[in-house]
């Protein structure tokens, strides 16, 4: 792209605009999504691989109950990862996630919030998620804090304030409608699996077909490009925490419903697993490039270890050693197949 | 995801409306006023000699902060036993879940001159040099479950039985299995968090106990004393075996999740023992109409009997249905099976999670 020979500010003008426009251009898109299907046939591989280990080591793995079990264990995770991809896209990571799901789990199911009935408590855990969201967003777009330290910061804060509203005591959810979301069976299939899917495709359509997720890509690929191609960063940025925020009130709701309360404990570590599904997935750390299908992917692949270990009665120590294993081997991997593919 | 073309004034304005409106919606929800839980009331043994009030006696006591269930009752039965006795003067510092502040605090009870310390350490091997330093200037300590590490740092040690409690669940799993003539059961653990030693004991105890009976554990999952922790255990636990027979799970708080797990899978094949002891797990004893039928304890009333040892210790009694004339060294609570028959004995007891 930049093999002119004018002085160096020009040049950089010229590229810049460049990648701006071939960012939101069709062409890029499709060459885009060609990398990273080689990078998902490499999680499929791995899928595929641990599904053979399950049908050699446990006779009960390759059970309807089983996959769908494994399903529903991924849900909640499922769809912060949605969220989380969005955010890694454009550049920023969020680390408030796992501590803002137990702050909107808590707030939702207080005896206050349990009395205006399902509803409410719905509408609670949405807005508890967007609003630590969204401070998240103009703290990085507008306070000009690194996503790192924003995000960190929220976390600590989203505990406190979850351990202070609940007493650190759990809160036992009485309102059998969210209670049901787990156990209600569409078509044979948990509900909370039916939302994961719904969010996912959804995110997929938003990040694939829509300006706002062409945007994305843009702010995450090139900042500067970007905000010369008249993007309004600082405003889409903050939208992004949002988004993820969305995602985490969702989450809230899941695990409300799959434990049947609220507690401040709820959602450990469950941001470094959704950054490491996300990765593995094939989105970059730095931004600018990743897929939806590469992190449900990822989640799966993640899931599915924790239940093969559990179902060969295996200890869950063992269990985080293979998850790092397998982290450093799908981003070597994914090295490989970027360089083969570009 | 939104368009943005709109005008920017009118926008801004519904956003800021709605911003206002959530914030109204969830300030409205932060209230967490259960209703106030009654302290476990100990069937004291109010009535004998020693029960009649003597001379007054200060009771200095220190606990950690609550963080779970299961700490909020030992201070609330605390002072809901001091309260009983006309002769006792409670002085509860400040809980704390910080090793100096504990340190602070029970220096501040020896400066008092309390008769007697009754404290549960956050840690007991850091807590041992102050606790020393107590006795010392000749107040007596009493350790609440968590062991100092030197016998000389406490005058009696009064705490639960981890290892019984494995032992208890063993024995009514072995006992009802071989009730039912259930030969070669499938016998599944939830386990707490497993590089604890307390965990360790508890599994061990299962174990044996069930050796009695000829029976072993088949799957086994340690999950980390928390209800998600409970529930995505369980949830793959039960994929692992299509048939169980009978399942322990260590704690009732994560116990919650673990009953929500078996509720999802839709199964009902077995029957599950609880620990610990909480108020919900009881309710569920008592309905009867799930999986859990009985829960082993780990009492938190052991904060009642401390208070009574240290009313005594100063009093200068022992314990009066026994020969000698002085309070025991060490006490070790039994760790009793809570089923549907004696259920209503132990509800006034359990801990709300």
């Amino acid at each position: 792209m930049s093999d002119q020979v004018t002085p160096p500010p020009v040049a950089e003008q010229a590229r810049v605009e460049a990648d701006a426009a071939a960012t939101a251009a069709a062409p890029r898109i499709t060459l885009l999504t060609r990398v990273s299907e080689v990078r998902n046939l490499g999680l499929v591989g791995v899928l595929a691989i641990l599904g053979i280990i399950g049908a050699i080591t446990a006779d009960t793995f390759w059970t309807r109950s089983n996959l769908l079990t494994i399903l529903q264990q991924a849900s909640v995770i499922g769809v912060i990862s949605v969220g989380m991809t969005f955010v890694i896209i454009g550049g920023g990571i969020d680390l408030s996630v796992g501590k803002v799901m137990a702050l909107a789990s808590v707030w939702s199911t207080t005896v206050a919030t349990q009395s205006y009935g399902p509803v409410v408590m719905v509408l609670c855990a949405l807005l508890v998620g967007m609003g630590a969201g969204l401070v998240n967003g103009l703290l990085i777009a507008y306070g000009q804090l690194v996503p790192f330290i924003a995000t960190l910061a929220m976390l600590a804060a989203a505990r406190g304030l979850a351990e202070r509203i609940s007493k650190k005591q759990t809160q036992l959810v009485t309102q059998d409608a969210i209670n049901n979301l787990a156990t209600t069976k569409p078509l044979g299939i948990s509900l909370l699996v039916w939302i994961f899917a719904v969010v996912a495709v959804v995110g997929w359509i938003v990040l694939n077909r829509t300006t706002y997720g062409r945007r994305t890509f843009a702010i995450g690929g090139n900042l500067e490009a970007a905000r010369l191609a008249g993007i309004h960063v600082r405003r889409h940025t903050a939208s992004l925490y949002v988004l993820s925020g969305l995602c985490v009130g969702i989450a809230a709701i899941m695990i409300t419903s799959l434990t049947t309360t609220g507690s401040s404990t709820h959602g450990d570590l469950y941001e470094l697993d959704a950054i490491a599904a996300v990765i593995i997935g094939g989105t970059l750390l730095t931004g600018g490039r990743g897929t939806i299908a590469g992190s449900v992917l990822g989640v799966l692949v993640f899931t599915t270890i924790s239940n093969l270990f559990i179902l060969n009665n295996l200890q869950t120590e063992t269990q985080n050693i293979a998850k790092g294993v397998i982290i450093v081997i799908a981003v070597l991997l994914q090295r490989r197949g970027r360089q083969t593919a570009t | 995801m939104k368009p943005t073309t709109i005008g920017i004034g009118r926008r801004e304005m519904l956003l800021g409306a709605a911003g206002v409106g959530a914030a109204t919606v969830l300030t409205a929800c932060t209230g967490n006023s259960k209703k106030s839980t009654p302290p476990a009331t100990t069937a004291a043994a109010v009535g004998n000699a020693n029960s009649a009030p003597g001379k007054t006696v200060t009771i200095g006591f220190s606990a950690p902060a609550a963080d779970h269930g299961w700490i909020a009752a030992i201070a609330n039965n605390a002072s809901a036993e001091a309260k009983k006795f006309s002769d006792v003067k409670l002085e509860a510092v400040q809980p704390t879940n910080d090793i100096a502040a504990q340190i602070a605090a029970v220096e501040t009870l020896i400066n008092k001159k309390a008769d007697v310390i009754v404290m549960l350490p956050n840690d007991g091997k850091q807590l041992t040099t102050v606790a020393r330093k107590a006795m010392n200037a000749g107040i007596q300590v009493i350790n609440l479950d968590r062991i100092f590490d030197s016998p000389l740092a406490y005058r009696t040690w009064i705490g639960g039985d981890n290892y019984g409690m494995g032992v208890s669940a063993g024995d009514y799993v072995g006992t009802e299995l071989k009730r039912k003539g259930v030969s070669n059961p499938v016998i599944a653990e939830v386990a707490g968090i497993d590089s604890l030693p307390l965990t360790q004991q508890r599994s061990q105890g299962f174990r044996d106990s069930l050796a009695k009976y000829g029976f072993r554990v088949g799957p086994r999952q340690a999950a980390q004393f928390t209800v998600a922790s409970g529930q995505q255990v369980t949830a793959n636990l039960l994929q692992s075996a299509p048939r169980i027979d009978a399942m322990w799970n260590h704690d009732d708080d994560q116990g919650v999740g673990v009953l929500a797990a078996i509720r999802q899978a839709g199964r009902s094949e077995f029957f599950m023992v609880g620990g610990a002891g909480s108020a919900n797990a009881m309710r569920e004893i008592k309905a009867d109409k799930g999986v859990l039928k009985a829960t082993v304890l780990y009492p938190p009333t052991m904060a009642s009997s401390a208070i009574q040892l240290a009313r005594l210790l100063a009093q200068g009694h022992g314990m009066s249905d026994l020969t000698q004339p002085e309070v025991p060294a060490f006490i070790t609570l039994y760790s009793a099976t809570v089923t549907k028959e004696n259920v209503d004995q132990y509800l006034p007891l359990g801990f709300e999670s």
